[in-house]
């Protein structure tokens, strides 16, 4: 019996690591690999939760259609939001302070607004098989999950496959490494920077869909993943994808333990705890070189 | 000389709060007055870390609900006295820091900044889980039912919290004019260079840390008799978080002066608008007006005020 | 021979699977001018940043005055008498030129005695170095040679025994070399150790008594300027084979 829970919960655990790679995906490409702190990306993720919301509840869309058609939109926005900081705070090398909180007043300001429009209630998705549940053996596995799994598996895949093979891909790794040998490429760093940080952006939008599938959303929902994203981050290795996703299924595991054997509440706590331990043992990352 | 001047203003502040509480019965002003004063000491506090440092603390409601919780915890195991109480918040507070500062302050600052992030989160689901406390239901505290000197509890909390805001005003300015404030700045420019020329950072990082988090959990530990009840969303709301670092982004963070104007404009505002609007437009016209300064008017208030003035003289 | 100043033994430092030093060993006498050259990526900033403290070296060891550096952090080292110029001036940019130097004065070269006159002393050494009209100057408003006088200036403030020059001269024209050579021998008639990195090879090979040559993290040649210009493998390592 208590094996059965025990295999329940790590199956769960790597179910929810999936989906947290779709979450993180975005702080890896923005944080690790342009050095953007950008600290209001969890909030991104809610927006995408609460468009998949307003679509399903108005016009009845699958959450995940939504997220898939609003990718562009979020591309667009992350570009934008790039050029702001840009212009504000990199050019002129006050990224460390002013930039941060620029990020955070865009954290707040997102946040208040969703109040604003929508209330602080929670709110929800209806998809035929949220709800359903197959089995494999003894473990029961719930669609809520298993969709922002694959969700998750898809979109890091993709991400991977983008960075490695494609010209773009290439120049964004490029830009973390050397800019020189960028200018040399006959790139120009800022338009590839504002590039990647709109598909770190874009990410937001499929992973807000999926988080309102696995659960109903609130506005400050997103303030409880700020410590998981960071924390997967730093753990992958700073903007490797494949230590991303790696990392987020560990995280997904410890943490659906954790809820299983001492309550759901210190779930959130668990990657605070593993953030710290990583940044005081080995800031590197799991993966890092 | 100057610093002279500055303690007679500093005991003028001290004694014209105390005749305040004689002459003054008005409830609504003490309630307004403590919300202000309060802010003006997070304010500070932060901007010794932020303004002088140049590290961002974002876990400013957490260091003030560990000052909050931490009297509660003494006020139901000792029934301590308010004294013990606040320097009792300070100090776990300022080991808060210190500890936060040693496990993430030696790796780039945005670590730091972003162990304060998940602070919050993670020290008020701690909170929500310990019953002695209250947990989520809240706890409320009973007030003494007078105090010497005082015609009244809120009175008395109002006087401290004077002598507090001016003790983390004064410690601040004696940082600003220092040689640690000196070595503060130097970090905050450049910490390699500063480093080589014999600046010793971790430790001048470790003591910003730790004084700024002193003050944020002394304007905390009074929280609760202020409020009678406590409830964790309360002590760790997102308010502080925000306004501690808004307020002297607004004012300005090079000077002690930048949270000080920014504290009392700006925590005068939000209780003007909290009664005329709603909190949350309130909440979203910080946000606007934090963001909107961060990108326009880096040097804040106080900095547009003295280029304005240069402007006359020249 | 006299006792070296600085004595390193054997450094390497890696950077994952690279090798940036690869166990390089030399002395630099009290007093000397002492020149390190090698080709870009040869490791001279690398061992440079190990002798200030910047970096720690992965195995080795690096002796000031017979004292092993290993365990001390950077700021321990400068109050010993290690002082350094960066490559790309970092300059204290909210603060005024003179400021700038009040932060070695205070924290180098008086750092057990507060209450000296630095103020004074900051003026002092900006007037011999020739920066004393920009002394009231945040340093946004300087050109490139001031940075670079800002930099040297700023070291000496720390109030060195050993001065390390990191590419001072990279960027300036051939008469504000001369303007940065000549101060470098003044600060060292005052009895300063001197360690010049340099590429433009007039300057090192004029000033240096003695130059190692670095290429791939190996000291490839020792000797006198004379001896290094007509090394063979010196100038295998310069124009490749």
């Amino acid at each position: 019996m208590s094996y059965d829970l025990l295999l329940n919960a790590v199956a769960a655990g790597l179910l929810l690591g999936g989906f947290y790679a779709a979450v993180s995906l975005g702080i890896s490409v923005a944080f690790g690999l342009l050095d953007v702190v950008n600290i209001a990306h969890p909030v991104f993720v809610i927006l995408g939760a609460y468009a998949a919301y307003v679509m399903n509840a108005r016009f009845g869309w699958d959450p995940v259609l939504t997220g898939l058609v609003f990718t562009p939109v979020f591309y667009l926005l992350g570009m934008a939001v790039y050029r702001v900081y840009y212009a504000s705070f990199e050019r002129k090398g006050e990224e460390a302070l002013r930039g941060l909180v620029f990020f955070f007043g865009i954290m707040f300001i997102v946040e208040v607004l969703l109040i604003l429009v929508y209330g602080v209630d929670y709110r929800l998705v209806e998809a035929p098989y949220i709800g359903e549940s197959f089995h494999l053996g003894p473990v029961s596995i719930a669609y809520r999950l298993f969709v922002p799994f694959l969700g998750g598996v898809l979109l890091a895949g993709g991400v991977y496959l983008f960075l490695g093979n494609t010209f773009f891909g290439r120049a964004i790794q490029g830009v973390s490494q050397d800019s020189l040998a960028l200018r040399l490429m006959g790139a120009d760093p800022i338009r590839i920077k504002t590039i990647a940080f709109g598909i770190a952006i874009a990410t937001a939008s499929l992973a807000g869909s999926l988080l309102i599938i696995i659960g109903p959303v609130e506005p400050s929902i997103g303030r409880e993943y700020i410590g998981r994203v960071f924390a997967i981050a730093v753990l992958g290795g700073m903007g490797s994808i494949g230590g991303t996703f790696a990392a987020s299924l560990i995280l997904g595991v410890v943490e659906s333990l954790t809820s299983t054997f001492y309550g759901p509440s210190w779930s959130t706590a668990v990657s605070f705890g593993v953030l710290l331990l990583v940044l005081a043992l080995r800031p590197a990352g799991l993966f890092g070189r | 000389m100057r610093g002279r001047t500055l303690l007679g203003v500093a005991v003028a502040v001290v004694i014209g709060g105390y005749l305040t509480t004689r002459f003054v019965s008005h409830g609504y002003f003490y309630f307004a007055s403590y919300v202000i004063l309060q802010y003006i000491m997070l304010a500070t506090a932060w901007n010794i870390l932020g303004g002088y440092t140049g590290y961002v603390n974002f876990g400013s409601a957490a260091f003030f609900a560990v000052g909050a919780y931490t009297s509660i915890v003494l006020i139901k195991a000792f029934k301590a006295y308010f004294i013990f109480l606040a320097l009792a918040g300070g100090l776990a507070s300022a080991l808060l820091g210190l500890g936060i500062g040693y496990l993430t302050l030696r790796l780039r600052g945005v670590f730091f900044s972003i162990a304060t992030l998940a602070l919050a989160v993670v020290l008020q689901t701690a909170v929500i889980n310990w019953g002695y406390v209250g947990g989520a239901r809240g706890i409320y505290i009973l007030r003494a039912r007078s105090v010497p000197f005082f015609s009244s509890y809120t009175e008395f909390l109002f006087f401290m919290m004077v002598v507090f805001a001016v003790l983390s005003v004064a410690a601040a300015w004696w940082i600003e004019n220092s040689w640690v404030g000196r070595g503060l700045a130097a970090i905050r420019d450049n910490e390699e260079a500063a480093e080589c020329m014999g600046v010793p950072t971790l430790k001048l990082k470790l003591f910003a840390t730790t004084v700024s988090g002193f003050f944020m959990g002394l304007a905390g530990a009074p929280f609760p008799y202020y409020v009678t009840y406590v409830e964790p969303s309360s002590a760790f709301n997102l308010d502080y978080a925000v306004n501690s670092l808004a307020m002297p982004m607004i004012g300005g963070t090079t000077s002690w002066a930048g949270p000080v104007v920014g504290a009392i404009l700006l925590g005068a505002a939000q209780q003007i608008a909290t009664v005329t609007i709603s909190s949350a437009w309130n909440l979203l016209i910080v946000g606007v007006v934090l963001v909107a300064f961060v990108i326009l008017a880096p040097e804040g208030l106080v900095g547009l005020a003295l280029r304005l003035a240069r402007k006359r003289g020249a | 021979m006299a006792r070296a100043l600085l004595e390193v033994r054997g450094v390497v430092k890696r950077f994952g699977g690279f090798r940036a030093l690869n166990g390089v060993s030399f002395g630099v006498r009290e007093g000397e001018r002492f020149g390190l050259i090698g080709p870009n990526g040869s490791g001279k900033t690398t061992l440079i940043n190990c002798v200030s403290g910047a970096l720690r070296n992965d195995a080795g060891t690096i002796l000031f005055r017979g004292r092993d550096l290993g365990p001390l952090p950077a700021y321990r080292r400068t109050r010993l008498g290690i002082a350094r110029s960066f490559q790309i001036p970092r300059p204290f940019a909210s603060m005024t030129v003179a400021a700038n130097l009040c932060i070695p004065l205070e924290y180098a070269a008086h750092a057990r005695s507060r209450g000296a006159d630095v103020a004074a002393e900051a003026r002092e050494i900006l007037r011999l170095i020739g920066l004393e009209a920009k002394a009231d100057v945040r340093t946004g408003g300087l050109t490139q040679i001031e940075m670079r006088k800002l930099e040297l200036a700023r070291a000496m403030a720390a109030k060195p025994s050993l001065l390390i020059s990191d590419e001072a001269m990279a960027g300036l024209s051939s008469g504000e070399v001369d303007e940065i050579l000549d101060l470098l021998r003044r600060l060292n008639g005052q009895g300063i150790t001197v360690i010049m990195i340099e590429h433009i090879m007039r300057a090192v090979m004029s000033f240096s008594e003695r130059i190692v040559v670095l290429d791939a993290g190996e000291k490839i040649a020792e000797g006198t300027p004379g001896e290094i210009a007509g090394n063979k493998d010196v100038e295998r390592a310069y124009l490749g084979e």
